[in-house]
């Protein structure tokens, strides 16, 4: 499965064909972008900031909009998806968490059981369990406030928050890249833990090589709005498509040198 | 909360006219003599007469207290028939005082239903003063001799003089007269100004007590330029027909007092610093047209501020409640109006730059100027005087609202919508709340601002701490100055410090 690029729609999860988004002021930010994520695969994206990772990201809730192009989600036109009932099905983590600062952990992590309607007891429960999943007691937690959380721990909530209605896709936007080298590791070996216990369809932006090697089961490579490769991780380092690539992984063996 | 709100409500009917059948207002205009007519009036109505007399003393101006008569605002107040039929029916100077009254009497009747009380028995004229030793050194005896001179002179005239048909305006045209320099100022500061040589001629008015005190020339006006102005009571028609005892009352004042005696009187009021209550009293007491009673207001010559303030202590304590009312009701209609607009604008981006620089415009509105525009359709009182303080209330409070629901912590508002939310829910949900401590800011800029803006109510008879104030500066009394201002001041700070403490309940628990 890990292995195997999904290129056919039947099997895809998410699908971006031919994308192009140009922004008001003709600054294009995404140029004929084509990629697939297969189900229960995780596929990291790769770039600069400004080349439009994010911008790809974005279209898979429909926070953005593509100018000409098709977005498929889970085999339908995502025009054809009802943002906010697609958004509260489709898990998202951002950099920094983006808790509601004025909201409990509990709250936050019952936000989208809530928004759906979830009963006070199911969703407490479920809260607890997620709570649990990423390490961090409900009793000793769920009664905090974002703000007297570390960094690290906020992030294990907003991934509670994001799994809370156990959404078959995630969207990862940089969620490791706030914290510090030693929170960092510990969490991606986490995350790891939990991808493959969850199974979930995941799309991760990610500005480190490291990370989206070490995460991604297949890895995008994004400049100036287009994708230069995708492929596994031994496959980029074996056969790189691009100079740019080629760049990215020399420096990369010099940092470990 | 149930309780503050009851609070407000009885503070507010405190400051709301009573309403009733027999109850009577008497207002005047802003200065010692109409103030002290007006008090005379009110306290023989009260002497002789069944009715409930309720005094509006203090408004800004000529115009201010005409349309408060017209709309129905104050039933009655002392008028000068020179200044009816100039200023108030436009028309030029005619005659003798007898045609002149004769005039306004018609013209009134006719096209206002106001009707011209028999007068008091003086005109309190303009006239042009300059230093006695102005006068010699030139050889001026008339206005004619001053237009001679004129351009190497420096007059001080009234703000009202230099406007009126009737004022400079007219002297120009008919003397000639061209000044080398005129400054406008405050009747109060020309005196004061001519004493200190600032400048050479001053306008003035024939009864003011003061020309008993400072060393000045009255100029004859040989061209007989200033129209005669007797001063009489100006009353509403409607009123005088509910009841036509008023008309007899006051008729026991017609030809009561001279120029001597007005001038005597204002004098007391001017510069001896007594209270217009004892003063008015006193001189019905002298004509025999009241028995003996004390009057229990002091003179702030006769105190010191401590012990001034001690004896006023129940009228300020009323004031600063009048105060209080106004700020807060003003406020909270401003707060019911923006939080709801500056939510709508963050919806709708585009108009909310225009629609708030538009209101920013009402800043810079003189509060004069705005009261003016008001009094047509608003009249006087408490009413207008809560739509001008609502509408200086918007600006800050809408401008932080908006701001503050715009700018709300990015992050969380990203992760919001990207989890589900609705664009209301967000709004509702995450912006709001996490704005509350901007929307705050911007309450409290706008309540200090209030609480000083408050004083100018006291221009429309709404009460509050800048009727002291005002009559303070009228009489160039620093005592009844400070003894609004300090106590708003006081109010200034009390009001924040409230908010401060309503932020820390009001802000949402997790935000620092």
């Amino acid at each position: 499965m890990a292995n195997s690029p999904a290129q056919h729609s039947e099997n895809a999860a998410l699908e971006a064909r031919r994308v192009n988004k140009v922004y008001p002021g003709g600054i294009r930010a995404l140029e004929d972008v084509d990629l697939a994520v297969g189900h229960g695969e995780t596929v990291a994206l790769i770039g600069e900031s400004g080349c439009g990772k994010t911008t790809l990201l974005r279209m898979f809730n429909r926070l953005e909009e593509p100018t000409s192009g098709k977005i498929v989600i889970q085999g339908r036109d995502a025009a054809r998806h009802e943002p906010i009932e697609l958004r509260r099905r489709t898990g998202y983590v951002q950099q920094e968490g983006g808790l509601l600062p004025h909201w409990t952990v509990r709250r936050n992590v019952e936000l989208v059981p809530e928004l759906l309607g979830w009963k006070t007891g199911r969703r407490r429960e479920r809260c607890e369990q997620l709570l649990t999943l990423v390490g961090l007691a409900p009793e000793t937690f769920a009664g905090r406030y974002p703000r007297q959380l570390s960094g690290g721990q906020r992030q294990r909530v907003a991934f509670a928050r994001a799994l809370a209605a156990d959404p078959q896709v995630v969207l990862l936007d940089e969620p490791f890249g706030a914290l510090d080298a030693l929170t960092r590791l510990e969490l991606q070996r986490e995350f790891l833990h939990l991808k493959r216990q969850l199974g979930k369809t995941i799309l991760l932006v990610t500005h480190d090589l490291d990370e989206a090697f070490r995460l991604g089961d297949r890895v995008a490579v994004m400049k100036g709005g287009q994708i230069l490769q995708v492929g596994a991780p031994d496959q980029l380092k074996r056969e790189p498509a691009d100079e740019y690539i080629r760049t990215l992984l020399a420096q990369r063996q010099e940092m470990d040198a | 909360m149930t309780r503050c709100v009851v609070r407000l409500l009885i503070a507010c009917a405190l400051v709301m006219p009573a309403v009733g059948q027999d109850r009577v207002v008497v207002g005047s205009k802003n200065f010692a003599e109409n103030r002290l007519l007006a008090e005379m009036f009110a306290r023989l109505l009260e002497a002789e007469t069944d009715l409930t007399i309720e005094r509006r003393l203090n408004l800004a101006g000529t115009q201010v207290c005409f349309e408060a008569l017209r709309s129905g605002a104050i039933d009655l107040y002392p008028e000068y028939t020179g200044t009816g039929l100039v200023t108030l029916l436009g028309q030029p100077p005619r005659g003798d005082a007898t045609k002149t009254l004769n005039h306004v009497r018609t013209e009134f009747a006719r096209r206002f239903d106001l009707r011209w009380l028999p007068p008091l028995g003086f005109e309190n004229a303009y006239e042009l003063a300059v230093p006695s030793d102005v006068a010699e050194k030139f050889q001026l005896r008339t206005i004619s001799d001053l237009s001679r001179v004129s351009s190497q002179l420096r007059a001080g005239l009234g703000y009202e003089f230099i406007e009126r048909d009737d004022g400079l305006p007219g002297l120009r045209e008919t003397y000639g007269l061209e000044f080398k320099s005129v400054r406008a100022l405050q009747q109060t500061l020309k005196y004061q100004a001519a004493a200190a040589r600032e400048v050479d001629c001053l306008d003035v008015y024939t009864t003011d007590g003061r020309l008993l005190v400072y060393d000045l020339e009255i100029l004859e006006d040989d061209l007989s330029f200033f129209p005669p102005y007797q001063a009489a009571p100006l009353i509403r028609g409607g009123t005088l027909r509910a009841h036509p005892e008023i008309g007899n009352v006051l008729a026991l004042l017609a030809d009561a007092l001279n120029e001597d005696a007005m001038r005597g009187l204002n004098l007391r009021v001017q510069e001896k610093g007594e209270p217009i209550e004892r003063v008015a009293q006193q001189a019905l007491e002298e004509l025999g047209l009241v028995g003996e009673a004390s009057v229990d207001a002091v003179s702030t010559r006769e105190v010191s501020f401590l012990g001034y303030l001690w004896a006023q202590r129940y009228d300020l304590g009323s004031r600063t409640l009048e105060h209080l009312a106004l700020t807060a009701l003003a406020l909270a209609l401003g707060i019911l109006v923006t939080v709801p607009l500056g939510l709508m604008l963050e919806r709708h981006r585009s108009a909310a730059e225009p629609m708030i620089r538009a209101i920013g415009v009402t800043q810079t509105i003189p509060s004069i100027a705005l009261l003016a525009f008001m009094i047509p359709c608003l009249g006087v009182g408490f009413v207008p005087a809560i739509v001008a303080l609502w509408i200086y209330s918007l600006f800050p409070i809408l401008r932080n609202t908006y701001t503050g629901v715009r700018d709300a912590v990015p992050d969380a508002v990203n992760a919001a919508s990207a989890l589900g939310m609705t664009e209301t829910q967000v709004l509702r949900r995450v912006r709001l709340p996490l704005s509350i401590p901007v929307i705050l800011a911007g309450v409290r800029t706008s309540a200090v601002l209030t609480v000083g803006t408050a004083t100018l109510a006291a221009f429309i008879g709404a009460g509050g701490l800048g009727v002291p104030i005002v009559a303070g500066l009228q009489l160039a009394d620093t005592k009844r100055i400070l003894s609004g201002a300090l106590p708003a001041a006081a109010l200034a700070l009390l009001v924040d410090f409230a908010l401060a403490g309503a932020e820390r309940l009001l802000r949402p628990r997790g935000i620092h």
